[in-house]
């Protein structure tokens, strides 16, 4: 079995993030593997463990975009690609998609390709759902769990009431929530393959395709405005003084 | 212009968003809304009430659970035919994915979980957060039709005129589907913190109790979120968790906020022994009104708050529910 894991490289979560003459700046904190997508490479390892599979992770990215490979390597991923390309700069959901599918069909006898819900920097979340569609693949997206049996895959998708438990033949892609388990962290073996593993960069022309045409444009970025007000603080002799007084501050912002 | 809206319910129960992308295309013109699935015929009186001009709908039998593959097609037919400007989801599980495949299968560009729009000519400039709502971008769509889902509670709910009404349009089901449906479970406890207009929410000092000093944490944690519970009762809302809790297994999951949980966009948001991950202070960005309660007069949440209480939420909470419930006299 063969099982594709898609991942992104972003800032940390805990990154100030701004904005210096119109570029994303994120200071001196480092850039990880979307948190998400590290619930993707657990999901891949689970199945590997109970089934015995090849786990594949690939990335878009430059050449700094290694480093998520090699957390998913280091995690227990067997392979890792990195699809490079300069004419990959301006990619959106569906450019992204486009050329997923088409380094999965490069990989080949995919039975499996798994992803986050999505990134934490452009967060769109259509990726998953795209890549799908153009690999004419059934989608079972926001997986809290998965079983496979017989050529099929099993999965109770979260959605907003309740889960609901949905099968396909495979080849499917799948996305999955963070009910799937905790990421293992990388071990010590792991850390020491990764950083002797080779990965093999594609570029466009390795995959045969042209760079997509963006369809979603980028018109400005811009900070949210910074709040006006600090917080002011009630205070009281008593908590009851102190709740009445809140709830007519409350009350007097007409937000009730 | 012509914008079509999705509608988008579960058994019947339709997703609020949904309404308030039929306010937003009102407002440009024409409004075509879809339903498919099992009660949608149902639906059909509510969707002209809050103000679509056309209805279609879908009952066939093979669409009574959604299944993406067969809805985005059904859709796409119908897109086709009718040819919108613009195509509206609601920034829903279900539309999100929709309007990821339709715009596959029309080559067009989504706007996604956009949190506000502006108009030149026929073209949509969208405003939607990045890096969790640490920044915001503006885009347009370069594809035709144009295809956005628009975030819960960023967009008025229109108004709902009982006295409108029209026909209800049938439509066919086209494709077939790969994913067969074995069933559905529901989760522990059932909460809409994405629609909820009030959220009282609890973190890890809903463990920190002296009064019940020698009780284990998950007693504690028990009686904070009864709380809470009732605060969030008068208040008519929900109650929503800090990750720290929710990993310790002292709430459902569903409970989350926060950016690996929940984006939530609250009128009032009260954060009661939440210290403020930057996680969690992303995932409430969109909350009106916040008013946080701890213990630490440093906590990270003071600074996003508008008010705050530096107390034990196991004090203040009950007399914040008391003084609600004197004044809002319930």
């Amino acid at each position: 079995m063969k099982i594709v894991t898609c991942i992104k490289q972003v800032p940390d979560t805990e990154a100030k993030i701004s904005l210096e003459n119109g570029k994303v700046q994120w200071g001196d904190s480092p850039l990880v593997i979307n948190p998400f997508d590290e619930y993707a490479v657990e999901a891949a390892l689970q199945q590997k463990d109970k089934h015995g599979a090849t786990v594949v992770a690939i990335c878009i990215g430059p050449d700094s975009a290694r480093e998520a490979l090699k957390h998913a390597l280091a995690m227990g991923a067997d392979e890792a690609i990195l699809i490079s390309d300069a004419a990959l700069e301006n990619l959106d959901a569906q450019g992204a998609a486009q050329v997923l599918a088409a380094a999965i069909r490069k990989i080949g006898d995919a039975d499996l390709v798994i992803f986050g819900r999505q990134s934490i920097d452009s967060g769109t979340g259509l990726t998953p759902a795209q890549t799908a569609r153009r690999l004419g693949w059934p989608l079972l997206s926001l997986a809290g769990s998965i079983e496979l049996n017989n050529g099929r895959v099993r999965v109770e998708r979260v959605i907003e009431e309740g889960r609901q438990i949905v099968s396909a033949a495979l080849p499917a892609v799948l996305s999955v929530v963070q009910s799937i388990g905790e990421p293992r962290y990388p071990s010590f073996m792991g850390i020491r393959r990764a950083s002797r593993a080779t990965i093999p960069t594609w570029s466009l022309a390795d995959l045969g395709i042209s760079a997509p045409t963006p369809l979603v444009e980028q018109r400005a970025m811009f900070a949210p405005p910074s709040r006006e007000q600090p917080c002011e603080f009630i205070q009281g002799e008593t908590v009851t003084e102190i709740a009445e007084k809140l709830v007519e501050k409350i009350l007097a912002e007409k937000v009730l | 212009m012509k914008t079509l809206v999705y509608i988008d319910h579960f058994k019947g129960e339709v997703q609020p968003a949904s309404w308030e992308a039929i306010g937003v295309a009102r407002n440009w013109g024409t409004v075509q809304a879809v339903i498919l699935g099992a009660s949608g015929e149902k639906l059909v009186k509510q969707a002209y009430e809050y103000g679509a001009d056309e209805v279609f709908f879908c009952d066939d039998s093979s669409l009574d659970d959604y299944r993406a593959d067969l809805f985005a097609s059904t859709l796409g037919a119908l897109a086709t035919a009718q040819s919108p400007d613009v195509i509206l989801f609601p920034t829903t599980t279900r539309g999100r994915e929709l309007a990821a495949i339709l715009a596959v299968d029309l080559n067009s560009g989504v706007l996604a979980d956009v949190t506000a729009l502006e108009l030149e000519g026929t073209l949509l400039v969208a405003t939607r957060p990045i890096y969790e709502g640490k920044l915001f971008e503006k885009v347009v769509c370069r594809g035709r039709p144009q295809i956005a889902t628009l975030r819960p509670r960023a967009f008025p709910r229109p108004p709902r005129d009982e006295s409108r009404n029209g026909s209800a349009i049938r439509i066919e089901k086209q494709g077939e589907s790969a994913i067969q449906v074995e069933g559905y479970a529901v989760s522990e406890s059932r909460v809409s913190l994405t629609d909820a207009g009030v959220i009282v929410a609890g973190g890890r000092g809903v463990t920190n109790n002296p009064a019940m000093a020698g009780a284990d944490e998950a007693t504690i944690a028990r009686k904070g979120f009864e709380l809470i519970g009732e605060l969030a009762s008068v208040l008519g809302g929900a109650v929503g968790a800090s990750r720290a809790v929710v990993d310790a297994g002292y709430i459902p999951y569903s409970h989350q906020v926060g950016q690996t949980g929940k984006t939530v966009a609250p009128d009032l948001y009260i954060a009661c022994g939440i210290s403020g991950a930057i996680q969690h202070i992303s995932g409430i960005r969109g909350a009106k009104l916040v008013v946080a309660i701890n213990k630490d007069p440093e906590a990270p949440i003071f600074k996003v708050a508008r008010y705050g209480v530096v107390g034990d939420l196991f004090q203040v909470v009950p007399a914040l529910t008391e003084a609600f419930r004197k004044r809002l006299g319930k």
